[in-house]
């Protein structure tokens, strides 16, 4: 096991290696000069010049990356080209708002697709077994920005229960108004994510259904539900997990429509708004984090797959669903 | 082949009428899409089916033409992604070694970025049009079409037949032509399917945030945006695309659903993407 910590530990920071020279490249290779936002319309070339050299973009490539490595080394996210304000404070009061929301929301789909998932797989043959797939046929193809404005529309405007979008000024020192301006947006991504995960479960769920194992269980004499408990839910859960890493990953960020639709303040509208601006130490920020967060929970869902099922022991990476 | 599936039927009727929607806006709509004679946001009736838009324009025409946007953004985004998906995802099956481990630990990084972020920096660098738009979702899908193009063939690749022909000398490419390809496109033709549909909402999503085709196109997710300051008020536009989407990806979603039943009669009907 301490073997393989070592070598996946090894993989997860090549790979964020790798990520952040293509992350780096690939912003430079944007077209657009991040001096133009600094400057205005009618700025003179020597204007253009002092501005270039005050954010450092009139240095060569290898020059700028090594820079930005080292500030990362330091834990330095770097500098705002824009605002002149610390990237990395900043990035860490976005996930304020983004970490919670993605959390609960997970949490949230996972308690609704689990056992709506193994109810549509156990009860297919039944007209609410259809159901349920019908529902998640349908939760599949609602944008979820759509989804957000109907909730707004039917529990903001009219029904007046909820606000219908920002956060409170004061963050969690006004935990009250934290939570109930993040009920709305959590739903909305709880429930487009659980149509889809619901029918991961169910189609996991089928799978064991149909095995020889469980059917030997029972033949030995064990209930349904032991069986079900002790084999069943082991085998379904390994393919179930690598689902939830990725889902979980891509609605940390995949947050920036659903902050649109709310206008919340969290990591995606800060990307947003970097991008717009080229404000590239703002946008390689969010990235890296994003990235780190990415690689940090495929580690997870890994460490969690090896424990759950010992066959892939002997696997660096567990085996992907999609 | 010859089995008959009405989840496939369900799936082409219900995609089928955003496809005759976008037919005939070709040769016929109802108003001009500029003209504003209508007076903003009236009511539904009065000439106007649905009402109209905040400028006044006439909201069934916007959302007709819309219907061509939809289409043109799934079937554009799809090209793209076969196009690069199976050539990469091929050339990685048939590598071994560091290439192959490379491209792989890259291609998963990729797909755990959502392709709206994706496409987000993608339409930044170019400017906010749908072929921006287009381009960028077709770029994030390949990604996905990359991965399940390369376990697919290893699939096939692993086969005794496969094998065989080697021992015998026929070549990689007519392998390729003769033998992979027949084996995984059944599969991959589902899984384009269920791209076509992400594609279309990942152009509604780019559009409400600005960043799809520009006005005055009418992208169904820029109607969403415009009309969600008045939805209490005007709900028909805040209402109608939505509807129009929601059908268009089932209708998609179903016929992938139906091509698997009818395609791969070893599959089991109601398996999430493959």
């Amino acid at each position: 096991m301490t073997r393989y910590l070592v070598r996946r530990l090894v993989f997860l920071l090549v790979s964020l290696a790798l990520a952040s020279i293509v992350l780096f490249v690939l912003l430079r290779m944007l077209p657009g000069d991040p001096a133009n936002a600094l400057t205005s319309v009618g700025a003179s070339p020597e204007q253009i010049a002092a501005a270039r050299h005050s954010i450092g973009s009139d240095r060569p490539l290898p020059q700028q990356f090594a820079h930005w490595i080292g500030q990362l080394a330091g834990g330095d996210l770097g500098t705002s080209f824009v605002s002149s304000l610390p990237v990395g404070p900043e990035v860490a009061q976005r996930l304020n708002v983004t970490v919670p929301l993605t959390l609960s929301a997970f949490v949230l789909a996972v308690l609704i697709a689990v056992p709506a998932g193994f109810l549509a797989a156990y009860k297919r043959h039944t007209w609410y077994g259809a159901l349920l797939n019908g529902v998640s046929q349908l939760g599949i193809a609602v944008p979820v920005f759509w989804l957000g404005m109907i909730l707004i529309a039917v529990f903001a405007l009219n029904a007046g229960w909820l606000p219908s979008g920002g956060f409170p000024q004061d963050g969690w020192d006004a935990p009250g108004d934290a939570i109930s301006s993040l009920v709305l947006p959590v739903v909305t991504v709880a429930l487009v994510m659980s149509a889809s995960l619901i029918r991961y479960v169910r189609s996991a769920a089928l799978d064991v259904l149909g095995s020889e194992y469980l059917r030997t269980a029972r033949a030995l004499g064990s209930s349904f539900g032991r069986a079900m408990w002790r084999h069943g839910l082991r085998n379904a859960a390994v393919p179930v997990i690598s689902v939830l890493g990725i889902e979980l990953a891509s609605t940390l960020l995949g947050a920036v429509v659903v902050e649109s639709v709310y206008a919340l303040p969290g990591l995606g509208s800060l990307l947003a708004t970097g991008i717009a601006q080229h404000d590239y130490p703002v946008i390689q920020g969010v990235l890296f984090v994003s990235t780190l967060a990415v690689l940090l929970i495929g580690f997870a869902a890994d460490l969690v797959q090896r424990i759950v099922d010992p066959r892939l022991r002997g696997r660096l990476s567990g085996g992907g669903v999609r | 082949m010859k089995r008959r599936s009405p989840t496939l039927w369900t799936g082409a009727v219900l995609a089928g009428l955003v496809v005759l929607l976008a037919l005939v806006s070709l040769v016929w709509l109802p108003y001009d899409p500029a003209d504003t004679s209508g007076g903003r946001l009236a009511g539904p009736g009065d000439g106007h089916l649905l009402g109209t838009d905040k400028l006044g324009r006439d909201l069934f025409t916007q959302l007709m033409t819309g219907s061509r946007i939809a289409l043109e953004a799934g079937l554009g985004s799809v090209l793209i992604a076969a196009l690069i998906g199976v050539t990469l995802g091929v050339l990685a099956a048939y590598a071994q070694g560091w290439f192959d481990d490379t491209l792989s630990a890259l291609l998963d990084i990729l797909i755990a970025f959502p392709t709206l972020l994706l496409a987000m920096l993608i339409v930044a660098a170019r400017s906010a049009t749908l072929g921006s738009a287009i381009l960028a979702i077709g770029l994030a899908q390949s990604a996905v079409v990359a991965r399940l193009t390369r376990i697919l063939v290893k699939r096939v690749l692993a086969q005794d037949y496969i094998t065989a022909a080697r021992t015998s000398g026929t070549s990689w490419p007519r392998i390729t032509a003769g033998h992979v390809l027949p084996n995984i496109w059944p599969t991959l033709v589902v899984n384009l399917a269920l791209q076509f549909g992400l594609a279309v909402l990942a152009e509604a999503g780019l559009s409400y945030l600005g960043l799809g085709a520009p006005p005055p196109n009418a992208s169904w997710g820029r109607m969403l945006q415009e009309a969600q300051a008045t939805f209490t008020t005007a709900p028909a536009g805040a209402l109608a695309p939505g509807v129009l989407l929601v059908l268009l990806v089932i209708g998609v979603n179903l016929i992938a659903d139906g091509l698997r039943d009818v395609l791969d009669p070893t599959t089991r009907r109601g398996r999430a993407a493959a």
